[in-house]
């Protein structure tokens, strides 16, 4: 039972940060209706920054820069989308896996034979309760995933950003001829989502949650976004963080239950299964009408 | 106000759409746009309102000026900061948000948070319904319903001049006499309307003046009165609808005298 219970704390972390990454790659998907396959360049640009930059300017300033980094990368990265005028939908998102390749590989370059860590003041510290032991990095990143994703639907529910977000999302030309500047939104959307990716670096990038340390190995746990998003379904918000935690949970209980080596492939048989029974995922939109 | 001069418009290199189109709408006026499908109608919108891109369409020759300023290359957002706003064909409200979502991003274009207030004020008298389906999904209106939803969001910004794309279309006889009415109440308020519309007697009830759009360019140009008067309206236009309208209106009477005259009984088994 206190294995369950282990399990299920540290499942939600894991879950709290996929929802972060899956949340941002939704945001894109909403404003633009481009797959964001460079969402996992995004994380790598963060915390390249981090470790770059926290033993000179203290882990702090460092983790700021890089969430501030990660941020102007979307931003970049949604202008070079912006200037590719002739492009449809599908050629942006086989653009961003050119990005995606030459960013991470550039990075990877930069690192070397290093594999560091950026969790510096939660890493491999786990907290003893009632004879439980949970990871510090899990829990942290479950209460700050928790506040970020707050914060993040009282934006976009209540605010004139997410109003327009929203009205962008649903019907662009009507949102243009509302005064609402798609390109504004648009490049908004890159921001948030590259700022989020920022903040859930800092919790990949550990021996805590994967022990892979910043490189390939937290690109390729930054690709299970993908699952997360789209069995929530790939224009839904709640989907994501929904998707987010179902593939933490999934991936640590097939993990300690069935082998480390199939947690992995859970997780998309997970999403396999969901989209069989409802395509869409989730929360994915379903047409509302009158009858 | 607004003035279209040698206005051209393509879809892609080869479907023209409109041919030196010229158009003139002054502050104190509803001008009414007619024509049949394919005609350019919702064209010359789109190419007021900016959103001609959104449809694969160019302006190939020709300037659009609004209050002297040239609008025809600005961003449609950049359009309703000058103070034309559209209401596109098919209402197309955000039918996911509710419609007090809707109003609400009706209002991001306004020019201060006193003409937001001003407006609301204004769509809330024209449009009482609307209040009462606050918190009610937009998809979930009727179709009228819709209709005033997307015609008050776009009072939200206070616009100078209204554009209407088909505001009649899908909609009953009697809800078309609704919305031609609050057309006319919207116009004396002072905000000047260009209507464009299949309906060719409920547009030429409402508006001052009227332009008949045939295969792209403007066939027919006059006062409103001059226009249903002449033998080629009449013939094109105004057959059908002419008498769908009058039967519903007097319909309507008759029902509301029907009304009137019911009495509950109590049955006797």
């Amino acid at each position: 039972m206190e294995t369950f219970v282990q399990l299920v704390v540290n499942g939600l972390g894991k879950g709290a940060v996929y929802a972060l990454l899956a949340l941002g790659f939704v945001v894109i998907f909403k404003a633009t209706e481009v797959v964001n396959f460079a969402h996992g360049s995004l994380v790598l640009v963060g915390g390249y920054l981090v470790y770059a930059l926290k033993d000179s300017m203290g882990w702090i300033g460092a983790a700021v820069v890089g969430i501030v980094s990660a941020a102007l990368a979307g931003l970049v990265l949604e202008r070079l989308l912006a200037g590719a005028r002739n492009a449809d939908h599908n050629g942006l998102a086989l653009l961003t896996i050119g990005v995606d390749v030459i960013i991470t590989e550039e990075i990877v370059r930069r690192i070397g034979a290093d594999i560091p860590f950026i969790g510096d003041p939660y890493d491999s510290q786990p907290i003893q309760i009632a004879g439980l032991t949970i990871f510090r990095t899990q829990s942290i990143a479950l209460v700050v995933g928790a506040v970020l994703i707050t914060a993040f639907f009282l934006a976009f529910r209540f605010s004139s950003w997410g109003v327009a977000m929203r009205a962008q999302a649903e019907n662009r030309e009507a949102a243009a001829l509302m005064g609402i500047r798609s390109s504004r939104v648009t490049a908004t959307a890159w921001l948030v989502a590259g700022a989020l990716a920022g903040v859930a670096v800092l919790f990949m990038a550990t021996q805590d949650f994967s022990g892979a340390g910043l490189g390939r190995g937290t690109h390729a746990i930054a690709l299970i976004a993908f699952p997360a998003a789209i069995l929530g379904g790939l224009d839904s918000t709640a989907g994501a963080v929904v998707g987010g935690l179902v593939v933490g949970l999934t991936e640590a209980l097939s993990a300690q239950y069935i082998s480390f080596e199939f947690s992995k492939s859970a997780v998309f048989l997970v999403m396999l299964l969901v989209l069989v029974i409802r395509p869409s995922g989730l929360f994915g939109t379903k047409e509302l009408s009158r009858v | 106000m607004l003035s279209v001069r040698g206005l051209s418009v393509r879809y892609g290199r080869s479907v023209r759409a409109l041919e030196s189109v010229d158009v003139e709408v002054g502050g104190d006026a509803v001008l009414a746009v007619l024509g049949g499908n394919g005609a350019g109608k919702s064209t010359l919108l789109r190419a007021v309102s900016g959103t001609l891109k959104l449809h694969g369409g160019s302006v190939t020759a020709g300037e659009i000026t609004f209050d002297g300023r040239r609008i025809d290359r600005l961003d449609p957002a950049l359009v309703v900061r000058q103070g034309v706003v559209a209401v596109p064909e098919g209402r197309q409200v955000f039918a996911r948000m509710t419609v007090e979502e809707n109003l609400r991003a009706g209002g991001l274009g306004a020019r201060s948070a006193s003409t937001r207030a001003s407006s609301r004020e204004r769509v809330r008298q024209l449009f009482p319904v609307l209040a009462e389906r606050a918190g009610q999904r937009a998809g979930l209106l009727s179709g009228g319903e819709q209709q005033m939803l997307a015609i008050g969001r776009a009072l939200m910004s206070d616009p100078k001049l209204l554009l209407l794309d088909e505001p009649s279309l899908g909609l009953a006889p009697q809800m078309v006499g609704r919305i031609a009415r609050i057309i006319r109440e919207i116009h004396e308020q002072g905000t000047a309307v260009v209507l464009v519309e299949q309906n060719a007697t409920m547009a030429l009830q409402v508006a001052d003046r009227a332009a008949v759009l045939e295969v792209g360019r403007i066939a027919l140009a006059g006062s409103a009165a001059e226009l249903a008067a002449s033998d080629d309206v009449q013939r094109l236009y105004l057959g059908g609808h002419a008498e769908s309208q009058a039967q519903a209106e007097s319909e309507e009477a008759e029902a509301r005298a029907h009304r009137g005259r019911k009495v509950l009984s109590r049955w006797a088994g």
